[in-house]
């Protein structure tokens, strides 16, 4: 069974079980590293309808460990897509209105160009060989699938976390391209205390002697336990501490009491080692590399002169922000930023702070509050675009 | 952070003094009604602000433009006369800064609305004398001790505050108990004590 998986996942790499598109070598990617890559692909997947108008599509930009299977059952792990309580028929994000397009980013493991993909220079994975991947070259990326579908400009780009930096990056690159952009839980820059979570987790993937300075698909082996330990210290950072202890407060797991010894005591320990071991079986290690990066290197108002505004002077688009009471990974003061600078720049702006003790990944689970918000906000954009706001 | 309870009958004469189109700025808009109202008849172009978090929730889910932010604090990010109103209505009175507040409101937007309680009315001026206790009325329903409303003045004392930064009072004016305009005829001394309401347009 971990045979077949391990198979599957080095398929998806290549040769994945979405739709794949291959931009040949006389459509290259820029990047912003300074270098071209080509030949690449992106795989994705798509739900919905693109209406005669090509008005009703809406761009989901996917998180750090996310991929495109955001609505469908996922090849890997067989688990429901990762945003389904929002996306479908009859849903928050009605798939029987909407075109919903979902892309594994560049630097990713599902299917488009990333570290696990064969470098057809030398036939092998690219390793390390692929140039440092940045948000602003997964939206390039994106904007060339965007024109593969002939839409000029999307009903909505949204995302939550690294996903949400892409909507920020869409909203200021392509601004004329984007209607209305939704970031959830995120930041215009990451934060000092966020890359220094990230690179505890690279180091730990790195030290990993299975890891073999990023070639270990030449050798047959995978640095599994460097990259659960980094899954294991970035999960602490999507949580609570009110939620960790609601849910597994000093419990013993299977045990009346403490063994004197180092095995999983606590609840707690077995629970973050289950979330390490899970996580090495669908995700690329030398891709988990990529998208810490990417995340780190993301700071839109240095892009702009240190003046975040300027990211977004003149923009049409409207924006809705939300950020998470107990979120110390991406706190509201990070969405409170781009509320002013969006307000300097004299955009359309609403921002929601929703009340919630579960930490970051809030913005991934049933939040009626949020969904709310993402309703109210939809709705009237739809209106305001001419189209049919639902029932 | 509209921390009025009453009926709010000074929205109508808010709006009254908005032209179709334009953009607006509702400060302290509470649930968005105001906001609501002036985007389906008046076509404007509205955005919001507003304290409470239920309230912008609220705001949002309604499909308005509203962001959470505290009056004293956040109007400093939005540019120069990015409006063509800015509305403050029922909320003058809770801000710890009413003068800063008041010159952010004019200049941010070419027209600024201001609407509040005031404090010079007949009953309140009753209610101290004959009481001698801090008045609660129907319409000023808080304790001294758990009030928000922090600054409250009299239509007098606006009127020396709009003098004193140089506002330009465009229109005025003043409700009565039953939500009825009174004249515009009677002298400030009169709109001072009948007065339980003032509207006042003001321009710099």
């Amino acid at each position: 069974m971990v045979a077949v998986t391990r198979r599957r996942k080095l398929n998806e790499a290549d040769d994945p079980s979405s739709p794949v598109l291959r931009f040949e070598p006389g459509k290259p990617l820029n990047l912003d590293a300074g270098t071209l890559l080509s030949p690449f692909q992106l795989a994705y997947q798509t739900y919905g309808e693109l209406n005669a108008a090509r008005s009703n599509a809406i761009l989901v930009c996917h998180a750090l460990t996310g991929d495109q299977h955001v609505a469908n059952t996922h090849p890997v792990t067989g688990k429901p897509g990762w945003w389904d309580v929002l996306i479908g028929p009859g849903k928050i994000i009605d798939t029987r209105r909407f075109f919903v397009i979902c892309s594994n980013v560049i630097g990713g493991c599902l299917g488009s160009t990333g570290p696990a993909s064969t470098n057809p220079a030398t036939g092998k994975p690219y390793g390390l060989d692929l140039p440092v991947i940045t948000i602003r070259d997964m939206v390039r990326a994106q904007s060339m699938l965007i024109d593969h579908f002939g839409i000029d400009r999307l009903f909505c780009v949204l995302g939550g976390s690294m996903g949400g930096m892409q909507v920020l990056e869409w909203a200021s690159s392509h601004s004329e391209r984007v209607f209305c952009a939704l970031p959830i839980a995120t930041g215009a820059r990451h934060s000092s205390q966020n890359i220094a979570f990230h690179e505890v987790g690279r180091q730990a993937v790195m030290a990993d002697p299975e890891w073999h300075g990023g070639k270990y698909f030449e050798v047959g082996r995978r640095p599994e336990k460097g990259l659960a330990v980094a899954r294991m210290a970035a999960h602490i950072t999507y949580l609570s501490e009110a939620a960790l202890h609601r849910k597994f407060g000093r419990n013993l797991q299977d045990r009346d009491r403490l063994t004197f010894g180092f095995d999983a005591d606590f609840q707690i320990e077995s629970y973050l080692r289950h979330q390490g071991i899970t996580f090495v079986d669908r995700f690329d290690a030398n891709s988990y590399l990529y998208m810490t990066r990417s995340m780190d290197y993301f700071d839109l108002a240095a892009d702009h002169g240190g003046r975040l505004a300027e990211a977004f002077r003149n923009s049409q688009t409207r924006f809705c922000l939300v950020s998470f009471t107990s979120d110390w990974l991406f706190p509201t003061s990070e969405s409170r930023e781009i509320v002013h600078a969006l307000n300097a720049a004299g955009a359309s702006v609403s921002f929601v702070e929703i009340e919630t003790d579960r930490g970051h990944d809030a913005f991934l689970l049933d939040e009626p509050e949020l969904f709310a918000a993402i309703n109210g906000f939809l709705r009237s954009a739809a209106r305001a675009r001419g189209l049919d706001d639902g029932p | 952070m509209s921390v009025n309870e009453a009926p709010r009958v000074d929205l109508e004469v808010v709006a009254r003094l908005i032209k179709p189109r334009a953009r607006v700025l509702d400060v302290g808009c509470g649930d968005g009604s105001l906001l609501e109202f002036l985007q389906t008849d008046k076509q404007v172009d509205g955005r919001g602000m507003e304290l409470s978090q239920r309230g912008v929730n609220e705001c949002v889910s309604r499909g308005l433009s509203v962001i959470q932010g505290d009056a004293d604090r956040d109007l400093g990010f939005y540019p120069d006369k990015g409006f063509d109103y800015v509305v403050l209505s029922q909320t003058l009175q809770a801000t710890r800064n009413p003068k800063a507040v008041l010159d952010h409101l004019l200049r941010i937007g070419e027209r600024a609305i201001v609407s509040f309680p005031n404090f010079g009315h007949w009953r309140v001026r009753l209610s101290l004398l004959l009481t001698g206790r801090m008045p609660v009325t129907r319409d000023l329903s808080y304790s001294w001790y758990d009030t928000p409303n922090i600054h409250f003045c009299t239509i007098r004392d606006f009127i020396g505050l709009c003098e004193e930064i140089g506002a330009h009072v465009e229109s005025a004016t003043a409700l009565d108990g039953n939500g009825q305009t009174i004249g515009f005829s009677m002298p400030w001394a009169f709109w001072n004590v009948f007065g339980q309401q003032a509207i006042f347009l003001l321009r710099r």
